[in-house]
């Protein structure tokens, strides 16, 4: 057992006869450079370590919870975290739905989710991955600048364990390397953002990153607003990637529970076009959010959301799970120790189509391709459906890519989009975040421009 | 909870080991936070919840290069683990041990009267219940309301290789109201916060009360608007509706890491006229009880009002202190982080646009078509082309001079400097918007913005009808 594993196991022990309690501990390090102009700008190590507590008390009309975190697993820090979740349980209200959860005989997926490298390999190599990077994008044709490179790793263990019988542990690892290219001519600057995630460094293609950062910014030199008009989108494998999250995040069984998703009590019907099938898969080890367990410490498990159109149900942690009258699907996710397990999706993926990209914009002859999507914290809202978001991409003419556009929003909402999916890809991209992507299109969507 | 997170001896002796390669600069931060807060939704108290962090980053700076590590052990052992880690950047630099003779202590604290770490939990919950209610009686179309509630107290201690040596004590407070409303078209949301720099006191009940009628409202509101317009049109921003557009527009571009690496449309243009010469925009840290406000910034500088643009010329930038003292002026207090673990950024605090002498009804009367903004969201900017977005939550449309039919939700869009040509009115009704977040480079922290009624002459709708 782990020093992290036994140190939760001592908190546990503290529970009182009339209370359950469940305790989530994380401790890692992790390493950020960024270079700039051939040299480091920024060097930064850190380790860091913290728990979140929760109290629960049974009481006649249902359990109250308080919630405690300390950033820190001092003696002192522990002690005024248990006795503060204890007191803030007194205020909460009873409730005949709360409770923790408790093992339910699903064995976790056994993923490798650690890779070595990323405390094996020296400093040394990890700032030469970043300089290089940073070297070969300011030497790239028509780049101006590269406003940074960064790379940066880290190795995190998490325990979660409760007075019901939790016990998960599990260590993972993550690696990045991304660069911000601006190209410039004389029409002025564009700029580019190249990514790549892995387990490890040694997953890092530092050609592709360039790559990417490169060819997005100068093929947008030149861009110009576009006219207004009702169109068919080709949405690029990234802001694919970022509209099915927002789909995910309508597919939470504690939005629906709470009266907050567009998909409530509609179970059973088709919301989307039939070449849609929306997947949760955490025990797919090639997502990046793939995981051996949820949130509350319940094995991970795929679950088919929408399929081939027809909404099929949500991924429910244990609470919103009892509202709903059903069981948990291990899909409760946590921002961390100050946060407190909700329903959510972790390692989304539309299932894929026959077509490639290119194909896809072949087929579609007329219309826009929407390759980075901004505003959607300000202009999508998951609960009305309203969807309108800043884009730049380029003009589809002739069933090729045209000239690129910017300054322009692409509007319709969530509940039409579906509907109106006409083509799934099938080059779809393992980013990094909660999405997977590749590219789809949508009709009928509004552009808003000149 | 007393200020003296760390003795000054220990200080002196991690700074002098911070610098034992070399190195131009050295600082230690050191951060204790206590948080609250508090969560009511489907009329429930869901949870209370107490948080504790504290710890400390060290950087050091050796030419263009910053080493950084952050610890949250705060014993002499740590600190000094931490400055070594810190320190490595400076290799095969010449260094040895330096004194470091720190100035004697400035302290501040902000001014307040109830600690969100000590108003009774009981309050609240009261002021939930409070806000509860007042949302629901607003009308049966109310499905949802949920509350949050909290605070922070942040005490600070900051001592640099110069001889800074400065405490300090922040303490915020905020409150927030989230409605939906059902009708025959379906769901529609509002959302209300309410926050300052400032504890508990600020919470009176009627001002609750109005934060959740403001949030009912516009939930309900919505259930008549119908789709946003699409295309260049004429806006109308309501006083305090969001200088979010200033913040998105020109403030981000106008920070000076973004100007330094060329990655701002505004850089090198200093003097020029950038806006309509309606425009005087202002950052201002020093408005205290405001969401923006800091005594000094987490670099130990005392927050100050920048005038940034002045009659629609660009007069200055917003600095930290690296980026300052390399351009051989003072810092403009504008070196903000999010916790101890982060480095220091340059960072907006309350950006506002000044009043201007039109009359906020005649911008309207004079308009006749366009859309009326009562309320922004967030947005986001590019401040290399200078294209940005912002959502607007609360809108209508302006018909023959008149405001008319409530609209749903939309980005709109345009182009920073363009944007600011555009601002061809401005009234004289200033006043400060509700709190924001700002997010930039993985780093929250908050900031206030404000100003008075303007009109665009056109800017991108980004909606769906026709």
């Amino acid at each position: 057992m782990s020093e992290l594993a036994s140190r939760v196991e001592r908190i546990i022990d503290r529970a009182t006869v009339h209370e359950s309690i469940e305790v989530y501990a994380s401790s890692g390090t992790e390493v950020e450079i960024r270079a700039y102009e051939g040299r480091i700008e920024n060097l930064a190590r850190a380790s860091s370590s913290g728990i979140g507590v929760r109290i629960l008390r049974e009481g006649p009309a249902g359990a109250r919870v308080g919630v405690a975190w300390a950033g820190s697993l001092d003696d002192d820090a522990v002690e005024r975290a248990v006795l503060e979740a204890r007191d803030n349980s007194r205020f909460a209200s009873p409730d005949e739905f709360t409770t923790f959860a408790s093992p339910d005989g699903v064995r976790p997926a056994s993923l490798e989710l650690r890779d070595d490298a990323v405390r094996t390999t020296p400093l040394d190599d990890k700032i030469a991955l970043v300089l290089g990077v940073e070297q070969l994008a300011r030497h790239a044709e028509r780049i101006r600048q590269v406003e940074s490179a960064n790379y940066s790793d880290y190795e995190i263990e998490t325990v979660i364990g409760s007075t019901n019988g939790i016990r998960a542990s599990s260590t993972r690892t993550g690696a990045f390397l991304s660069v911000e290219a601006i190209a410039s001519d004389s029409s002025g600057d564009q700029t580019g953002w190249g990514l790549v995630a892995g387990r490890g460094p040694g997953a890092l293609d530092p050609t592709r990153v360039v790559a990417d950062a490169v060819s997005r910014a100068t093929r947008l030199l030149g861009a110009r607003k576009p006219p207004s008009m009702r169109t068919t989108a080709v949405f690029s494998p990234r802001s694919t990637a970022t509209l099915l999250a927002i789909v995910g995040s309508a597919l939470s069984g504690d939005a629906v529970v709470r009266g907050r998703s567009i998909f409530a009590g509609r179970e059973g019907v088709d919301v989307a076009s039939t070449v849609v099938s929306v997947v949760d898969d955490p025990t797919d080890s090639r997502h990046f959010g793939a995981s051996n367990y949820d949130g509350e410490g319940i094995a991970c498990r795929r679950n088919v959301l929408i399929e081939a159109g027809r909404l099929n149900g949500f991924v429910y942690d244990t609470v919103a799970a009892r509202r709903a009258g059903t069981t948990s699907t291990g899909g409760a996710v946590r921002g961390g120790i100050a946060s407190s397990p909700s329903a959510g999706c972790r390692a989304l993926q539309l299932l894929p189509g026959d077509e490639d990209g290119q194909a896809i914009i072949r087929s579609v002859g007329t219309g826009v391709y929407v390759e980075s999507v901004s505003g959607v914290h300000s202009g999508v809202n998951p609960i009305s459906g309203d969807f309108s978001v800043g884009f730049t991409g380029l003009m589809i003419r002739n069933g090729e890519l045209a000239e690129p556009i910017r300054e322009a929003t692409v509007a319709s909402t969530l509940q039409r989009m579906l509907l109106d999916v006409t083509l799934v890809g099938s080059d779809l991209e393992w980013l990094p975040g909660l999405a997977a992507g590749q590219t789809i299109a949508i009709n009928g969507v509004s552009i808003g421009g000149a | 909870m007393n200020d003296a997170l760390v003795d000054a001896e220990v200080v002196g002796r991690v700074l002098a080991a911070a610098q034992r390669r070399g190195g131009d600069f050295a600082e230690l931060y050191v951060e204790d936070r206590e948080t609250r807060s508090a969560l009511y939704d489907q009329r429930r108290v869901e949870a209370l919840s107490s948080g504790h962090d504290r710890g400390a980053g060290v950087r050091v700076v050796v030419g263009d290069t910053t080493g950084f590590a952050h610890t949250a052990d705060l014993s002499e052992r740590g600190l000094l683990a931490a400055a070594e880690a810190a320190a490595s950047v400076a290799r095969g630099g010449g260094g040895g041990v330096r004194e470091v003779a720190l100035e004697p202590l400035r302290r501040y604290a902000t001014a307040y009267e109830e600690s969100p770490e000590t108003v009774p939990k009981g309050h609240s919950v009261k002021l939930m219940q409070l806000a509860d209610d007042v949302a629901r009686g607003e009308g049966g179309s109310i499905t949802q309301v949920q509350v949050g509630v909290g605070g922070s107290t942040r005490h600070v201690l900051i001592a640099n290789s110069e001889g800074l040596f400065v405490a300090d004590q922040q303490v915020r407070t905020r409150l927030s109201v989230s409605c939906v409303a059902e009708g025959d078209g379906g769901m529609q949301t509002g959302y209300r916060p309410t926050a300052g720099t400032a504890g508990f006191e600020i919470l009176d009940d009627d001002q609750v009360a109005d934060v959740a009628r403001g949030a009912a409202r516009q939930a309900m509101t919505k259930l008549m608007a119908r789709p946003a317009p699409s295309g260049d049109l004429p806006v109308v921003l309501a006083s305090g509706s969001g200088g979010i557009l200033f913040h998105e527009a020109c403030g981000h571009g106008l920070e000076a890491d973004a100007v330094a690496k060329s990655a701002s449309v505004y850089a090198g243009r200093v003097g020029e006229r950038v806006a309509s010469p309606l425009v005087t925009l202002v950052d201002d840290g020093t408005m205290a009880g405001q969401w923006g406000y800091l005594a000094v910034d987490d670099e130990g500088h005392p927050g100050s009002r920048n005038v940034l643009i002045e009659n629609g010329v660009l007069t200055d930038y917003m600095w930290d202190y690296l980026r300052a003292r390399s351009a051989g002026r003072p810092s403009s207090g504008n070196g903000r982080r999010q916790g101890y673990q982060y480095l220091p950024m340059v960072r907006m605090t309350n950006t506002y646009l000044l009043a201007g002498e039109s009359d906020a009804d005649e911008i309207v009367a004079q308009t006749p078509y366009g859309v009326y903004v009562a309320q922004l969201g967030g947005g986001q900017v590019n401040t290399t082309t200078g294209d940005f977005v912002f959502g607007m939550t609360a809108a209508f449309l302006i018909e023959g001079g008149h405001i008319t039919t409530p609209l749903r939700d939309c980005n709109l869009i345009g182009n920073g400097p363009t944007i600011l040509q555009r601002v061809d009115a401005v009234a004289g009704d200033f006043s400060m918007g509700g709190p924001g977040t700002c997010g930039k480079d993985g780093q929250q922290v908050p900031v206030g913005t404000g100003q008075p009624t303007i009109r665009l002459s056109a800017v991108t709708v980004g909606g769906t009808a026709s």
